[in-house]
């Protein structure tokens, strides 16, 4: 079977936030910024890479993480990057339940 | 309840001192993650799916109004406006800013409280009974032993870096309410021949990834030796502890590999060394602890309050919540009231700012200001007159904290699963959401009676799934959550673990497959008075196998 492609996410060390590295060598919080990686070799390259931004404290622990290439674009294929993509719970707020603004 | 001596103010304010220095060096990048990583989580900060999580201590449950107050400011100020509370009766909150958590520190070492023990290879923040000194059944009041545990067990040098977490729970009732035999030590007060009262300890329980029922080394331990007692259990378990495999490192491991009796009998010889050292309890200091939880002065009240019964008859909505949510008090004219933190469709244990405010005003208003985190995820009101009850009722139920549901299917005990959780494999939250909106009929939780359903995400077991009635455990399945079905557990005198009934459900399938369990107990009980549990006892598993999953011949055939 073909190894899936692959994304690198971190999270952000002031406030904990999901982000994604980009082609650019950056960090964005939106997933359809980050970068696809299409094979491993490529992948192991941008994770080097991106634990600069650990060096330079900007996030911590990143990792790479398999998606679905589509039409529509690249798509987390475990229900937890689908979860962490969204920057919150998945259920509707509640009176006693989360709130607020989505940090970005 | 207990107030901070000079020593306990001083290392708690020490203490966020040592930590504001930590942040400030990790941000100046003096510190690595690597390194500053164990700092956070002496300090109750993890790192989680979304952000990070402040898991702060609530020792033994007990909080007084002007803590669930600066709980609320917390929540306001620092994090979305809600708190969650958990199985171990803490709290915890899902978005601190890691700038800001020193501050919040200081906020909570201002009214004695702190985020010490919540987290690490030590002895973990203690539990106990949440009715413990008010309860009518009570043989005494556990807090003053979880109190003096709490004192031995903090920042205790031999014991900062065991080979794994251990957690200790106290009973002071025959009706344990605090699961005791599933904690690594559960402390149960007993009464012997004599009349006297001493401890019966309970080692080795546990549930995570390998549920274990714990042994009782001892049947009989008079109380000055308490200390002395759990020392020679932590010392022996130290040393022989498994540090080379993460798995296999709990206790329960250690008294299983060993035997029980083996194990008790390693605890009583090193017990025998250091029984009348310093460790001994003096009843002097015995004293000063319990005079921190002497009973406050009751008014002599009739045990029968006119208003409150007559409140009941006009308005069955309060009789249903009254007959559901009360507990009986040790004093007449006195109730015990649970609030639900379990409302139709809520997550379970969440509490927002204004409902953890009300909950300080009702309890300067109602319960002598005090209430209690219970390890079921909701909020006791340990002292409340009868004749307060309906004017209480009121309040919380304009609050949505008065779901009349206590000990029923839609009371779940649920982890924060896969929305908040680093660990878990699947979601509880949502699960816990559909089964209290599918069970919401009060005519159908009276028909169901006792039902302890409980989630966990993942195999780590928050949610308590192995001990309850119905389990239910997320599982990753190539990416999909699925949930696997237990019936049979419990945590209590009769504790025992669930049985699995069969192959995982699918996130659409889980509700419609608990429903078929609940009509199959329905329809093959002997009468009411055989709860799910005792049907489950006595039926087994092949009844609910057969309704979920067909006839066995059946199942065989689709198995080849």
């Amino acid at each position: 079977m073909a190894m899936a492609s692959q994304m690198i996410t971190a999270n952000r060390l002031l406030d904990g936030a999901v982000v994604y590295f980009t082609a650019g060598k950056s960090w964005s919080p939106n997933f359809t910024d980050g970068a696809v990686w299409p094979d491993k070799e490529s992948a192991d390259a941008a994770l080097i890479e991106s634990k600069e931004s650990v060096k330079a404290r900007i996030v911590v622990e990143p990792y790479l993480f398999d998606v679905a290439v589509t039409e529509a674009g690249p798509k987390p294929t475990s229900a937890r990057e689908r979860i962490r993509a969204d920057h919150k719970p998945t259920f509707e707020p509640d009176q006693g339940s989360w709130t607020g603004q989505i940090s970005g | 309840m207990y107030r901070y001596d000079e020593f306990d103010a001083t290392i708690v304010r020490e203490r966020v001192e040592q930590f504001r220095g930590q942040v400030t060096r990790r941000l100046a990048g003096e510190l690595t993650e690597d390194q500053f990583r164990p700092l956070r989580l002496k300090n109750g900060l993890y790192l989680q799916l979304h952000a990070y999580m402040l898991r702060i201590a609530v020792p033994y449950g007990v909080l007084n109004s002007k803590q669930m107050r600066k709980l609320a400011h917390i929540a306001r100020r620092y994090d979305r406006g809600f708190g969650h509370f958990t199985t171990r009766q803490n709290i915890q909150f899902n978005w601190p800013q890691l700038g800001d958590v020193p501050d919040i520190l200081q906020h909570l070492a201002e009214v004695e409280m702190h985020a010490i023990q919540t987290s690490g290879n030590c002895i973990r923040n203690v539990t106990a009974d949440q009715f413990a000194g008010v309860a009518a059944d009570e043989i005494e009041d556990p807090r003053i032993w979880a109190e003096i545990v709490r004192q031995w067990s903090t920042f205790h040098p031999e014991f900062s870096y065991l080979p794994r977490k251990f957690k200790i729970a106290v009973t002071g009732a025959p009706d344990d309410r605090a699961a005791v035999r599933v904690h690594d030590i559960g402390l149960r007060i007993v009464q012997n021949e004599a009349g006297e009262t001493g401890f019966e300890v309970w080692v080795g329980g546990g549930l995570g990834r390998t549920p274990i029922i714990g042994v009782a080394i001892r049947k009989f331990l008079p109380k000055e030796h308490l200390l002395s007692y759990l020392e020679a259990i932590l010392r022996t378990y130290n040393l022989l502890g498994r540090r080379d495999n993460i798995y296999k490192a709990r206790i329960k491991i250690l008294v299983q590999a060993t035997g029980g009796e083996k194990f008790g009998q390693m605890v009583e010889e090193e017990w025998e060394k250091i029984k009348d050292g310093p460790l001994h309890l003096p009843q002097a200091e015995i004293d000063r602890i319990h005079r921190y939880f002497a009973p406050p002065a009751y008014e002599a009240l009739p045990d029968v309050d006119p208003a409150f019964e007559t409140a009941k008859l006009e308005n069955p909505d309060f009789a249903r919540w009254a007959r559901v949510n009360l507990v009986k008090h040790k004093v007449p004219g006195y109730a015990i009231v649970n609030a639900s933190l379990k409302p139709e469709g809520g997550a379970p244990g969440d509490a927002s700012a204004d409902q953890m405010d009300l909950l300080a005003d009702l309890a300067d208003k109602f319960s002598l200001g005090e209430v209690r985190v219970t390890h079921h995820q909701n909020i006791v009101f340990p002292n409340v007159r009868k004749r307060d009850l309906f004017a209480l009722w009121q309040r919380l139920k304009s609050a949505r904290l008065a779901t009349s549901n206590l000990g029923f299917i839609s009371d779940i005990i649920a982890c924060p699963g896969l929305d908040y959780c680093n660990l878990a494999n699947a979601r509880s939250i949502p699960v816990a959401q559909r089964l209290s909106r599918h069970f919401s009929d009060p005519r159908k939780l009276d028909e169901i009676g006792d039902l302890r359903l409980n989630i966990s995400g993942c195999i780590n077991a928050c949610g308590h799934h192995h001990v309850g009635h119905i389990g239910i455990l997320g599982v990753d399945k190539q990416g999909q959550e699925f949930y696997q079905v237990t019936v049979g557990g419990s945590s209590k005198d009769d504790a025992s673990l669930g049985k699995i009934v069969g192959a995982a459900f699918s996130e659409d399938d889980i509700v419609p497959a608990i429903d078929t369990i609940i009509n199959t107990y329905l329809a093959n009980r002997t009468d009411r008075s055989e709860r799910f549990l005792d049907y489950v006892r006595r039926a087994g598993v092949d009844p609910f196998k057969e309704a979920l999953y067909g006839p066995a011949p059946a199942r065989r055939t689709a198995a080849e």
